[in-house]
């Protein structure tokens, strides 16, 4: 009996599909969701960046010397507070999904307990960084 | 947590308690990636606060001085748990990535195999560096 749903003038009529993202108004909810995907994506990066660290430091000073070169000059700064901040924005996303994950704060507070994340990512990695000039210059 | 089809299918009379919380259906799994990925998530969180702060403390440090620092037992091991954590962790996450962008069952399968491999050789390759700052600083001390 289904044949009025499914086929128009004998041939099918294609299968409704959900609407997708261009139709969404952004919800913080949603875009954390998102954020959570390509931070742990950026994280891949982030981890062979301080694998390459690691394998320079086994290899001797020459090695060494060469990653410090490149990790510490602007672009490598740059791309290291980028992981920075994509690490921990992962992580204060993951400590959102175990506090979800115990059935917690579900209702009207999930919009707040999602801007946190962004809120206290960039205020993390700021302040992280901050250290690392500070001890640097003294 | 049950299954809303269970609440008022017949399934439910012939279901033992101790099988609804074994949470296993006719695949015999389905929690262990979940709760994996959550085990080396928490793991991962306390992990990544201690390697912070050897991050911060190994800026601007030169060669022996790290060797020294990385290859101490204090940070060495703490080291190589997160990155087993770490490796697992980002094996699962990049799983669902692939079964949830990668439409061609050839390609899907190929991706999966290769992020197995990538998440072995990453572990791997750490382990392996650690141990030889390890040994660098014990030469150095000797």
């Amino acid at each position: 009996m289904a044949s009025a749903d499914t086929e128009v003038s004998g041939g099918r009529r294609p299968r409704p599909l959900s609407p997708h993202l261009s139709i969404y108004r952004p919800i913080v909810t949603m875009v954390m969701s998102i954020m959570h995907r390509v931070t742990g994506m950026m994280n891949v990066a982030g981890l062979l960046l301080v694998l390459f660290y690691l394998l320079a430091l086994a290899a001797g000073p020459e090695a060494f010397a060469t990653a410090n070169g490149i990790y510490g000059s602007w672009l490598g700064r740059i791309v290291l507070v980028a992981f920075t901040w994509s690490l921990i924005h992962h992580a204060v996303g993951g400590i959102r999904h175990f506090i979800w994950d115990t059935g917690h704060m579900l209702g009207e507070e999930r919009y707040a307990l999602s801007w946190m994340t962004v809120t206290i990512s960039i205020l993390v990695t700021t302040v992280l960084w901050a250290l690392i000039v500070v001890l640097e210059a003294v | 947590m049950r299954h809303p089809l269970r609440q008022t299918g017949h399934a439910q009379q012939f279901e033992t308690p101790l099988k609804r919380i074994r949470g296993l259906g006719t695949a015999r799994e389905g929690t262990e990636h979940f709760i994996r990925q959550r085990l080396t998530g928490l793991a991962n969180a306390i992990l990544v606060v201690v390697l912070a702060v050897i991050g911060i403390a190994l800026s601007g440090k030169t060669y022996p001085e790290a060797v020294e620092m990385v290859g101490s037992v204090w940070v060495a091991v703490p080291l190589a748990l997160a990155f087993i954590s770490v490796a697992i962790h980002m094996k699962l996450g990049v799983q669902v990535v692939i079964e949830d962008y990668i439409q061609n069952e050839g390609a899907r399968v190929l991706l999966s195999l290769l992020n197995t491999f990538f998440a072995v050789a990453v572990a791997a390759a750490a382990l392996f560096a650690i141990v030889r700052i390890m040994l660098a600083a014990l030469a150095a001390g000797a």
